[in-house]
C-alpha cells in the first residue's frame, strides 16, 4: 500500500501519526514509554475518550453540543453538595444521579433543539453560560475541596478493577456502548441518515426531532457521568472546572475524522482523535515543550486533519469504467 | 427547418376549424404524423373551441419588420446521455413579445440558460445585434444587454431596491467608494419610468412578488438590457398583478426591447406575444405569428410525437380497491383530490409543473398536513400524519428529486437499501447485517444495480443507479401501494425501459401504483387510468386508450375552468 493510499484511510494514518508521535518522544524521554506512564496517559484520556464520542453522536446529526463541559461542572458540584449532605449515600447512588441530572440538563438543550426548532449552536451556547452561572448560584461562590468531599467518594475513580484502572474501564465500557449504539442499532442508523441527508431520512419515517432530542440528551448523561468522575478524581468543584473543555472535545472529533456536516465519523476515529490530543497533552510537557507549543501543533493537526479529509473526498469518483474496482475496505485504486 | 419538410405539412395554421391546405400561411408547422395529427386535432377543436381565443383583439400584424436583434442559428446543447437542444433557431425582434411553448423537459430552461450565460453551447450561432455573442457568465450577458427574469426572484431580501437594483455595477465615486446619491437618483428614474408604487430605499422583504418583479426588471433597464427574458414570470402573481404585469410588457415593448416569453398559460401567450416559438425534445418544431395560429395548432406541436413508443403494461386483472383518497386538501397546494386504486393498478398522475401533483403525493404520505379529507386502506380509515404512519400503513413514496429526496450520499448501498425498513431488519433494536445483506442482494440483484460492492458509497454510482437502489428502498420495505414520482426523469433511456419493465411486473404482483409523470408516452402507455391537475385540482380523468395526447395536455393546460376569474373571457359565452 502507497503512503498516499495509507492517508486515504485516515484511521490507519492517524494510528501511525500518534504511534510515531510516542515513539519519537520515548527517545528523547525513555520514561515516557512505560507501561505505567502510558497506562497513566490512557487514564487522563479517559474523559476525553467518553466525551468526544458524545459529542460525535451530536455532530453526527448536523448538530453542535457547546455546553457538555458546563454541564460537567455544574453536575460535578451537584454531585459533590448532595455526597457534603448525605454521607451516607453509596457512590452508585451518586452516579445515578449525576447521570440522570446530567441527561435531564441534555434533555433541556434537545428539547429547544428538536421542539422549539432553535439552531444547536445557539441553544447550547445559552445554556453554557446558564450552567457556568448555576454552579456560582447553588454553591454560593464556594470551592469544595477534598476536605468536603467523603473518602468513598474520592477513592472510586482511583480503584481498579483486574488491575484495570476504573477510569479506564469505564471509558471501554462507554465506547462499547457507542460502538453498539452507532453501527448495530436503528436509533444510530438514523442519527447517520438525519445527518447524510435529512430530507430523505424524513421520507423513510425517521423523525429529526426524535434523534436530536435523543441524542442530546445521552451527551447530557455522559457529561453528568464524567462531571462526578471528573470531581471526585481531582478532588476539588468550583465553577470554572474543564473551563473550554468543549473546544478540546471538537477538535479531537476533527482530528478522528468527524464531518462538521454531519453523516460522517466513526468510533475509532473519534477514539484516534482523542488519543492523539492525549498524548500531545501529557507528553509534550515530559520533553519541556511549552504549553503554547501544545496548542500550536493541536491547531496545526486540526487543519492538515480537515485538509486531508477534504482530499480524500474530492478523489472519490463515480465508478463509470467498466472493471474499475474501488471496494470500500482499503481505498487504493489499483 | 427545411422547405421541404414544410411542404409535408399536412396542417398549415390557422385559427379557424377545419384546417385546410393553405401555401401562403406565415408560420411553419411540423406536425407528429400527418394523417393521425389531422384526426386528432380535429377531435380537439371539438372539446376546445372555446378555448380558442379571438385573434381579432390581436395586435398589429408583425411580418416584415425590422432585422432581429437577437438570433439564434443551430444552437446544439449535450449533457451526458442526453440532447438537450439540438439545432435550434430563434430569433427575437426589438419592440416584440416572442413566446417560447413548449413541455416540460423540452428545453426551454436550457435555452435560457445559454442566453444568460450559465451554459454554453456545443455547436451553433448567436448574433446580438449584428455581433456574434460570446456568453461566459452573467457579466458576458449585461454586456450584451440580456436580461432574464425568473419565476422565484433570486435577489437579497434584506437590501433596499437600489442595492438590488445596482448589485454588481454600483455607480462609484471618488476614491472608490459608493455613490449612494446618484444610486438612489437613478434608481428613483428607473422606478419612475416604470410607475412603481414604491421608493429606492424600501427594503425587498417588503415588496409583493409582482412588485419584486418589477424591481427586476428595473435591473435589466439599468443595464440598458434590449432583451429581456421572462420565465414563467407570472406563475406566483395574482389576476391583477398579472394586468400590471402585461402593462410593463406593452411599456417595454414601446421602448424597443425584445421579449422572450415563457409561459405554460395560452390565454397569457395569446394576450401578449406577438410571435411565438415551439421546442419539443430539445428541437424547434415551429414558429410564427400569433395572429396566424389557434391554440389548438400550439397543443399539438408541443405534444405531437409519434406516441408508437407503447410501454410495456402488462394486462392485469385488477384486485380488490386497496386505496381511497377522498377529497384531499391542504392550505393552499391542493384541493378535493379523490380517488380509488385497486391492486394491480396503475393510476397516471399527468399535470403540467407545479400543477400540485407531487404536493398531493406529499400529504397523502404525512409529508405535510392535510386540511381536509380521508384516505381509506383496505376499506379502513387510515390516519396518517408521518410518513412512519404511512409505510405502516403500506405506502411507499420513491420521490421526484433524488438528490435531495432519496440518497443518503455517505452511506453505503446496504445502509441506503435498508433505510425505509429498518424494524423489520432488526431485533429488539439492534440491526441484523444479514438480514439487511439478503435484502440488499435481493433488490439489488432483481434492479440489476451496478457496484463494486454492496458497501460501495452511493455517491460513487451513477444516476442511473442510485435511482434503482431508491426504488429498491421502497421495495424493501414491503409496500403495497407504490407512488413513483418522475421515476425515469434525468436517466437514460436504457434505465428507462427497465424501469418501466418492473413497473409491469410489480403490478403484475398485486402492488397499486400511483405514477406521477410528465411524460405523456410513459403516462399513455402504463397507466389503467390517468388523473389530469391542473392548478391543485383533478380537472380530467381518462381511462386507458381513452384520451389522445391532445386531450390530456388540453386538459393540463384548462385555462377556461369554470371558476376562472375573468368571466367575461369564458368559455360559456361562445357557442
Amino acid at each position: 500500500m502507497s503512503l498516499a493510499a495509507l492517508f486515504r484511510h485516515r484511521d490507519a494514518a492517524l494510528a501511525l501519526i500518534v504511534a510515531a508521535l510516542i515513539l519519537a518522544i520515548g527517545l528523547r524521554a525513555p520514561v515516557f514509554v512505560t507501561p505505567e506512564s502510558l497506562i497513566g496517559v490512557l487514564t487522563d484520556t479517559s474523559f476525553l475518550f467518553m466525551l468526544t464520542l458524545a459529542q460525535m453522536a451530536v455532530i453526527l446529526t448536523r448538530g453542535i453540543d457547546l455546553s457538555v463541559a458546563a454541564n460537567l461542572a455544574l453536575t460535578g458540584m451537584i454531585a459533590a453538595l448532595v455526597s457534603r449532605a448525605m454521607p451516607g449515600l453509596p457512590v452508585a447512588g451518586i452516579i445515578a444521579l449525576a447521570v440522570a441530572l446530567g441527561a435531564a440538563l441534555g434533555a433541556l438543550n434537545g428539547a429547544f433543539i428538536a421542539f422549539v426548532g432553535i439552531p444547536p449552536i445557539v441553544v447550547t451556547l445559552g445554556t453554557l453560560s446558564i450552567y457556568r452561572g448555576a454552579i456560582f448560584l447553588i454553591a454560593g461562590g464556594a470551592w469544595l475541596t477534598s476536605k468536603d468531599m467523603n473518602p468513598a467518594f474520592l477513592a472510586f475513580p482511583k480503584s481498579t478493577l483486574l488491575g484495570a484502572p476504573i477510569l479506564i474501564v469505564i471509558a471501554a465500557l462507554v465506547s462499547l456502548f457507542f460502538w453498539a449504539l452507532l453501527n448495530h442499532s436503528r436509533i444510530g442508523r438514523g442519527l447517520y441518515a438525519v445527518g447524510g441527508n435529512p430530507v430523505a431520512a424524513r421520507y423513510c419515517g425517521i423523525d429529526l426531532r426524535v434523534q436530536q432530542f435523543l441524542v442530546y440528551t445521552l451527551a447530557g448523561a455522559v457529561s453528568g457521568l464524567c462531571g462526578y468522575l471528573w470531581v471526585s478524581r481531582y478532588g476539588i468543584a468550583y465553577t470554572d472546572i474543564a473551563q473550554g473543555y468543549e473546544l478540546t472535545i471538537i477538535a479531537a472529533c476533527v482530528i478522528g475524522g468527524v464531518s462538521i456536516a454531519g453523516g460522517v465519523g466513526s468510533v475509532q476515529g473519534a477514539l484516534l482523535g482523542a488519543l492523539f490530543l492525549g498524548v500531545v497533552v501529557n507528553a509534550l510537557p515530559v520533553i519541556n515543550v511549552s504549553p503554547f507549543w501544545q496548542m500550536l501543533i493541536s491547531g496545526a493537526v486540526i487543519l492538515g486533519a480537515v485538509v486531508i479529509n477534504a482530499r480524500s473526498e474530492r478523489r472519490s469518483g463515480k465508478l463509470i469504467l467498466r472493471g474499475s474496482r474501488r471496494p470500500a475496505g482499503n481505498g487504493a485504486r489499483a | 427547418m427545411t422547405s421541404e419538410t414544410c411542404g409535408a405539412c399536412a396542417l398549415p395554421l390557422h385559427s379557424g376549424p377545419p384546417p385546410s391546405s393553405d401555401p401562403t400561411s406565415s408560420g411553419h408547422l411540423l406536425p407528429p404524423s400527418a394523417g393521425e395529427g389531422a384526426l386528432a386535432a380535429s377531435l380537439f377543436f371539438e372539446i376546445s373551441i372555446d378555448m380558442a381565443v379571438d385573434a381579432s383583439t390581436q395586435v398589429t400584424e408583425t411580418s416584415g419588420l425590422s432585422a432581429p436583434i437577437l438570433t439564434l442559428t443551430g444552437v446544439s446543447k449535450r449533457f451526458p446521455g442526453v440532447r438537450a437542444l439540438h439545432n435550434v433557431n430563434l430569433n427575437l425582434r426589438a419592440g416584440e413579445v416572442t413566446a417560447l411553448i413548449g413541455e416540460n423537459g423540452a428545453g426551454k430552461s436550457t435555452l435560457v440558460k445559454i442566453l444568460t450565460g450559465i451554459y454554453q453551447p456545443d455547436e451553433g450561432e448567436i448574433v446580438v445585434s449584428g455581433a456574434p455573442f460570446i456568453c461566459t457568465g452573467p457579466r458576458d450577458a449585461w454586456a450584451a444587454g440580456i436580461a432574464a427574469i425568473h419565476q422565484e426572484t433570486v435577489m437579497f431580501d434584506e437590501l433596499s431596491v437600489a442595492e438590488n437594483i445596482f448589485m454588481g455595477h454600483m455607480p462609484l465615486g471618488a476614491g472608490g467608494r459608493i455613490d449612494w446619491a446618484a444610486m438612489r437618483s437613478r434608481t428613483a428614474e428607473l422606478l419612475k419610468r416604470l410607475e412603481a408604487d414604491f421608493d429606492a430605499n424600501t427594503l425587498l422583504k417588503r415588496l409583493s412578488v409582482a412588485q419584486k418583479h418589477l424591481v427586476e426588471i428595473a435591473r435589466a433597464l439599468s443595464h440598458d438590457a434590449r432583451i429581456i427574458i421572462m420565465d414563467e414570470p407570472t406563475s406566483a402573481l395574482s389576476a391583477r398583478e398579472i394586468g400590471d404585469l402585461f402593462a410593463i410588457i406593452a411599456q417595454l415593448k414601446r421602448r424597443n426591447c425584445a421579449i422572450l416569453f415563457i409561459s405554460h398559460k395560452f390565454d397569457e401567450i395569446f394576450h401578449v406575444a406577438d410571435r411565438w416559438t415551439c421546442l419539443r425534445d430539445g428541437e424547434e418544431v415551429g414558429h410564427g405569428a400569433i395572429a396566424d395560429v389557434a391554440q389548438a395548432d400550439l397543443v399539438r406541436l408541443m405534444v405531437g410525437r409519434s406516441i408508437e413508443q407503447v410501454y410495456p403494461k402488462r394486462d392485469v386483472k385488477p384486485g380488490p380497491v386497496v386505496l381511497e383518497a377522498e377529497d384531499l386538501a391542504n392550505a393552499s397546494e391542493f384541493d378535493g383530490v379523490s380517488f380509488q386504486l385497486r391492486a394491480g393498478q396503475i393510476i397516471g398522475l399527468y399535470g403540467l409543473v407545479g400543477a400540485g401533483r407531487s404536493e398531493a403525493m406529499q400529504g397523502l404520505f404525512g409529508l405535510s398536513p392535510l386540511t381536509r379529507g380521508r384516505v381509506k386502506i383496505d376499506g379502513r380509515e387510515a390516519h396518517i400524519r408521518s410518513p412512519a404512519d404511512a409505510i405502516r400503513a403500506g405506502l411507499a413514496y420513491v420521490p421526484e428529486d433524488r438528490q435531495i429526496q432519496g440518497v443518503v450520499l455517505p452511506f453505503g448501498i446496504r445502509a441506503n437499501m435498508t433505510l425505509a425498513s429498518l424494524k423489520a431488519h432488526a431485533r429488539d433494536g439492534f440491526l441484523s447485517l444479514a438480514k439487511e445483506l439478503q435484502t440488499t442482494k435481493k433488490f439489488g440483484g432483481r434492479l440489476a444495480v451496478k457496484a463494486a460492492n454492496w458497501e460501495q458509497k452511493l455517491g460513487e454510482l451513477s444516476g442511473g443507479n442510485q435511482q434503482k437502489v431508491v426504488i429498491g428502498k421502497w421495495l424493501a420495505s414491503g409496500p403495497r401501494i407504490l407512488i413513483l414520482d418522475e421515476p425515469t426523469k434525468g436517466i437514460d433511456i436504457g434505465s428507462k425501459a427497465a424501469v418501466h419493465e418492473f413497473m409491469g411486473e410489480l403490478a403484475s404482483e398485486g402492488i397499486a401504483i400511483i405514477l406521477v409523470s410528465s411524460e405523456l408516452p410513459e403516462i399513455m402507455g402504463l397507466a389503467d387510468e390517468i388523473m389530469v391537475m391542473h392548478e391543485g385540482r383533478v380537472v380530467q380523468r381518462f381511462a386507458r386508450g381513452q384520451a389522445s395526447a391532445e386531450m390530456i395536455v388540453s386538459a393540463a393546460i384548462a385555462n377556461e375552468d369554470a371558476e376562472a376569474p375573468c368571466a367575461g373571457e369564458s368559455g360559456e359565452a361562445l357557442p
